[in-house]
């Protein structure tokens, strides 16, 4: 039984004349790790973006079609965006601490949501940083520094600090791709556990990486969506030839 | 050395790599240094000289006056009874040199200056930085800082025949020309500079922290007051803290706008009279040598000071701040 959480139709996105991306139509599945994958400039990241309307904050980005989270139309004029980005969490290539401590970035977001009482935020600090497995090493040194953690650390803070608000759905832009392999296999660890309870949509460059953490993928090219299935179909299987030769090597 | 290595040394001269210098290009070359060096220097040399000679005929007045004197002076009254007084009144025949109305002028003018410079120049850089769009903001930032480079005299004279005259109907000063005109005054001066400042040090934030904001569900106002700010806080008091010294050591505005009467007072609507613009008015009328003359220059070295401290104050502020990196 598949369930549907996100669907786009007939998505096209235009940075001022030039078109990004072209007549996207595709079905996340709800509890599920979609990867897009593809070459650079592909627009798998800016698709990603569309997914929260990130993209609002750039200047001269047109959207048509439709996109679709639950069965809401998100670009409908009267949707608050402040509330959509609280309820789809985002996670960076970079990893972008705020210079603060480690216990007020992953508060921020719930403060800023009204939560005030220090019992509750200390449970949400706690609760966040088991999910996202960094509990152990953080929690003698809550009140140090943020960026004093190591690459990988912080990138699991980052992680943390967007579940800290609740999110169904959480976004990863390439969140792996500036880490050595043993942060590396902490993240993708990481999104097997959170895939229990959160829809997560991946960006990567890597496609092993894709083939080890995702259950469907998609791959983009020169902003369209070339072929989208099942992650063993596609890198087993593909049924396109561009996509055989992406995932081959031959190319990109 | 064997054959083999006479051989290899022997090359040198006629290979394309043993070329020699010429031995004008390296004189020219080290010319062009020694002058661009000389000219380095030369700055540095002109302010340490001033310093010296601010500092020489400075401390001459603690001779010739002492530092007693510059504080409060003891005046016998007519019917022979002492009393402490803080005035300036270096001309008189009885010379009195307490500074305090001075720098009770200069701050009185400066801090309420700074005060509002901060309230509208850290707004207007926030607007430059974030809020505004970037075509009017390449309309708008080079036009406030243009504001800075009116001469102060123009600012002085507009506060001194209109501006002043509109308060005095609006507000009805004990005197028209006060404190409060002369620190609108400065705020002209001061808050395009903490503007500029301003929008420099919030533009620095790299844009990966907007966009960590805006992903955990933040507004455009929570992330400035949250995390811009508080990202730029050092940035942005250090604007504060510049335009503080712009504000104390301005003199024209000062000069023209303040009513320039030496007064003790904490009221914002009474004349007062700052240290730059006591040096600014009689140092032209002063005679060379004399106490008076030299109580000036211990003006300028009080001014100095002041400036200094606060800077270094700030500095060490600024550094704990950055040490902590928590804000």
């Amino acid at each position: 039984m598949k369930e549907i959480k996100i669907i786009t139709k007939n998505l096209s996105l235009f940075y001022g004349d030039k078109q990004a991306l072209k007549n996207i139509s595709l079905e996340i599945q709800d509890k599920k790790v979609t990867a897009f994958i593809g070459p650079s400039g592909c627009g798998k990241s800016t698709f990603l973006r569309v997914l929260n309307r990130m993209n609002d904050l750039i200047d001269n980005v047109k959207i048509e079609g439709e996109v679709s989270v639950d069965g809401v139309n998100i670009y409908d004029k009267n949707i608050d965006v402040v509330n959509l980005r609280k309820n789809i969490g985002m996670v960076f290539q970079k990893s972008n601490l705020f210079p603060k401590t480690i216990y007020e970035n992953i508060v921020y977001g719930p403060k800023i949501n009204g939560i005030k009482d220090k019992k509750t935020l200390d449970e949400i600090v706690e609760k966040t940083c088991i999910q996202s497995a960094i509990w152990n090493e953080v929690k003698d040194r809550l009140n140090d520094n943020a960026l004093s953690l190591s690459g990988g650390q912080q990138q699991r803070l980052c992680i943390a600090r967007a579940l800290a608000v609740e999110p169904e759905i959480i976004l990863m832009d390439e969140p792996a791709s500036a880490l050595d392999p043993i942060s590396t296999a902490k993240i993708e660890e990481l999104i097997h556990d959170l895939k229990q309870r959160y829809t997560i949509v991946i960006v990567t460059h890597n496609m092993q990486q894709a083939a080890r953490v995702s259950d469907m993928t998609a791959f983009f090219y020169i902003g369209e969506l070339i072929e989208f299935d099942r992650t063993t179909k596609i890198f087993t299987n593909p049924s396109i030839k561009q996509t055989e030769d992406y995932i081959t090597g031959r190319f990109g | 050395m064997s054959e083999q290595e006479k051989e290899f040394y022997s090359r040198s001269k006629d290979s394309k790599y043993g070329k020699r210098i010429k031995k004008f290009t390296r004189t020219k070359e080290s010319l062009i240094k020694f002058f661009f060096a000389v000219n380095g220097v030369m700055a540095l040399i002109f302010i340490i000289l001033i310093f010296i000679f601010l500092f020489k005929e400075g401390f001459k007045a603690l001779e010739h006056i002492g530092l007693l004197d510059f504080i409060s002076t003891n005046r016998i009254g007519t019917d022979g009874s002492s009393q402490t007084v803080y005035e300036w009144y270096p001309t008189s025949t009885e010379p009195r040199y307490s500074l305090i109305p001075l720098i009770l002028g200069t701050l009185l003018t400066a801090i309420p200056a700074t005060l509002i410079s901060t309230l509208f120049g850290v707004a207007a850089g926030i607007y430059l930085s974030e809020i505004a769009n970037p075509k009017w903001k390449e309309f708008l930032k080079p036009m406030i800082e243009l504001f800075a480079g009116i001469p102060t005299v123009v600012l002085g004279f507009i506060m001194l025949v209109i501006g002043a005259s509109f308060f005095n109907d609006l507000l009805h000063p004990d005197n028209r020309l006060n404190a409060f005109v002369a620190s609108i005054g400065l705020s002209f001066v001061i808050i395009p500079v903490i503007a500029s400042l301003t929008e420099d040090a919030l533009h620095s934030i790299p844009n990966d922290l907007r966009m960590a904001s805006y992903g955990l569900g933040a507004t455009k106002w929570q992330t400035i007051s949250k995390v811009i700010l508080p990202a730029a806080f050092s940035g942005v008091s250090a604007s504060i803290i510049l335009g503080f010294g712009r504000a104390i050591g301005e003199t024209m505005i000062v000069l023209m706008a303040s009513g320039n009467a030496a007064n003790i007072t904490t009221n914002i609507f009474l004349s007062v009279r700052t240290m730059t613009a006591t040096i600014a008015a009689e140092m032209g009328e002063v005679s060379q040598g004399s106490d008076h003359y030299y109580s000036l220059f211990f003006i300028g070295i009080v001014l100095f000071t002041i400036t200094f401290i606060l800077n270094l104050i700030a500095e060490l502020i600024i550094n704990k701040m950055r040490k902590k990196n928590t804000f």
